[in-house]
């Protein structure tokens, strides 16, 4: 399967990446260099194998539900570039 | 005073507990060498001098009372893709610009516990994807080797006193360094520099692919990633979380050994950290390994290796069987399709783990028109060239209608890659030796790397059927190649068998000796 330069721009849209034509254009030669590289997994005979879900045995851990941890907002919120009395500040999305 | 940097870690904690030397002295040691070395290898993005004093200080208390940890006073780099209270960890991107963590990643956690200095933070490749170091914002690591020429060079008639050396003449061969500079591979390049350049006494790093075995390979140093779950991941910037591993860079096979006893643990935090003991590494090394069952995969005999690297294969074969072992040839039948199966599965992972940095929590923002345009504009401009690709294949892979196709294959054909070692180790195999990369340290700026991903992509044909698998592999340096550079061998070994690395990778130690570059820099 190889894919053309709209497909590249709708994968750059669904992965939030803002793609200028020339970068799409040089991504479309990329992208097909490695989908020509793995496509060698066809040849294969999965027949009956069972996809791999965990690399080593082991059962998931778990733990009681209770609160460990906490009372970290402004740590949380550190980083952040825009913060409000410990909310994220982000553009306007309802209007 | 002998140069303090140059001593391997078991010898400065000798040292150390016996006060013969200070934790504060070898701290100073390794912070001028770092000031020195650092405009030149750009292996330090942070270099954290005033911290370091101060644990040393803490170190030499401890070790005046004979209190010290297993690491006490040992100074140590931290590759970025750890998170370090209050200290730059931004995985090599420009995305996490100006990231200050407000906790402390598990490992290095541990390595603080048992005493441990940190001296900085070490560069690597930008979210650990890459095989030579340059995808990092912080600019190429260089690799302390550089390739030399063998001259001859006619020797005038001389005749020296008290030395007693004489010389009638003739000809005699000396090595000529070339200029130019080479990768220390990647992504664990800051790590396998500095370790070799004697910029720190080991190092931590992270392998998804052989972001471990690929640098050790490449600057002739020791470097073992565990079995998946023995490290725990807590706390390290997360790249394919099904392969992702840490481990150390070290300098020889016993430093490696205890910088691992201290890394691994089990960790609560972690669900994928396994629950079994840390055994003590080091007590694995010097023993026999007569009688132990060598598998050599035909499947690791690839087209255009050169003739360095299996003349090579063949010493590391001769030399276990000298000391004892028994050698056995083996098939891999899957192995060529693990590098492709990786460049779909780690890919898909990629991009999941990714999809974090939106500019709303930490790092980078780039403001936009709408919060959609924000999102689009901060990580067009924070993500490198190598990190998009990456993206952008995952986000392929596990779009509406190529799921099946692409990651449901490559997740069959990864239990397949498994199931080839599972049944190898039934038949009684203990460790299986292969080379650790197809090539010696390349060329910064490589033409043909740089045209073609997939170029690069191919140093990890050796390594990467080991994360796929979650075993343990230890890359362990074994000779030079014609030009001077070092060339690794690897072992693999059977889930939580890393005794049995560390035993066998001595034994190519004691019969290879150890390496190191001529100084340069």
């Amino acid at each position: 399967m190889s894919v053309d330069l709209q497909t590249v721009k709708r994968v750059a849209r669904l992965a939030r990446i803002a793609v200028s034509e020339e970068d799409a254009q040089r991504m479309t030669g990329e992208l097909n260099a490695i989908l020509g590289f793995v496509e060698q997994l066809n040849e294969v005979d999965v027949k009956g194998v069972e996809p791999m879900t965990s690399v080593t045995p082991m059962e998931m851990k778990k733990r009681r539900d209770g609160v460990t941890d906490g009372n970290k907002a402004a740590d949380i919120v550190a980083n952040a570039p825009a913060t409000e009395e410990n909310f994220f500040l982000v553009p306007k999305v309802v209007e | 005073m002998s140069d303090l940097t140059h001593l391997t870690i078991s010898e400065a904690r000798a040292k150390l507990r016996g006060k013969e030397i200070s934790a504060a002295e070898i701290t100073e040691a390794y912070l001028s060498a770092i000031d020195r070395a650092n405009p030149v290898l750009n292996a330090y993005v942070t270099v954290t001098a005033d911290k370091a004093r101060d644990m040393a200080k803490s170190s030499d208390a401890k070790l005046a009372k004979g209190e010290g940890g297993a690491l006490e006073g040992i100074p140590l780099g931290i590759k970025d893709l750890f998170a370090t209270e209050g200290i730059h960890t931004q995985a090599c991107s420009h995305v996490l610009d100006g990231f200050k963590p407000r906790y402390e990643s598990t490992v290095t956690s541990n390595l603080w516990a048992d005493g441990a200095v940190m001296l900085g933070k070490l560069n690597m490749d930008e979210f650990a994807m890459g095989s030579s170091n340059e995808t990092s914002y912080y600019g190429p690591v260089i690799n302390p080797w550089r390739r030399s020429r063998l001259d001859t060079v006619v020797m005038p008639t001389t005749h020296q006193g008290d030395g007693g050396f004489v010389s009638a003449g003739g000809t005699k061969t000396a090595r000529t360094l070339d200029n130019a500079q080479l990768v220390p591979g990647g992504s664990s390049g800051g790590s396998a520099s500095s370790v070799a350049a004697f910029l720190c006494a080991g190092a931590t790093a992270t392998d998804t692919g052989g972001s471990i075995r690929q640098p050790a390979a490449f600057t002739g140093t020791v470097g073992i990633k565990p079995t998946y779950g023995r490290c725990s991941r807590w706390g390290i910037v997360a790249f394919a979380s099904s392969l992702d591993q840490a481990g150390p860079i070290a300098r020889d096979v016993r430093d490696a050994a205890i910088l691992l006893k201290s890394m691994a643990s089990v960790d609560p935090k972690d669900t994928t950290s396994v629950d079994r003991p840390v055994p003590d590494y080091e007590a694995a090394i010097g023993k026999p390994i007569k009688g132990m069952k060598v598998g050599i995969p035909k499947e690791y005999r690839v087209d255009g290796m050169p003739e360095d690297i299996e003349a090579l294969w063949q010493k590391g074969i001769a030399w276990l069987k000298d000391a004892g072992a028994e050698i056995v040839d083996i098939s891999l039948p899957h192995t060529k399709y693990a590098l492709p199966a990786y460049y779909i599965v780690a890919p898909a992972e990629a991009s999941s783990n990714l999809a974090r940095y939106d500019g709303v929590r930490y790092g980078l923002r780039v403001p936009g028109k709408d919060i959609i345009d924000m999102y689009e504009k901060t990580r067009a401009a924070g993500f490198g060239r190598e990190v998009k690709r990456r993206i952008m294949i995952g986000t392929y892979v596990l779009s509406a209608g190529y799921y099946d196709a692409y990651y449901l294959q490559a997740q069959k054909v990864r239990n397949l890659i498994k199931r080839d070692f599972e049944n190898v180790f039934a038949a009684g195999v203990d460790v299986i030796l292969t080379p650790a990369t197809p090539s010696a340290a390349f060329g910064v700026a490589d033409e043909d790397m740089a045209s073609d991903p997939v170029k690069m992509y191919l140093n990890d044909i050796f390594t990467v059927t080991v994360n796929m698998a979650g075993l343990p592999g230890i890359a362990v340096p074994a000779g030079l190649d014609g030009k001077g550079l070092p060339l690794g061998l690897q072992l693999i070994g059977r889930p939580f068998d890393e005794e049995t690395l560390f035993q066998t990778a001595h034994v190519i130690e004691q019969a290879a000796g150890k390496f190191q570059p001529e100084k340069w820099w």
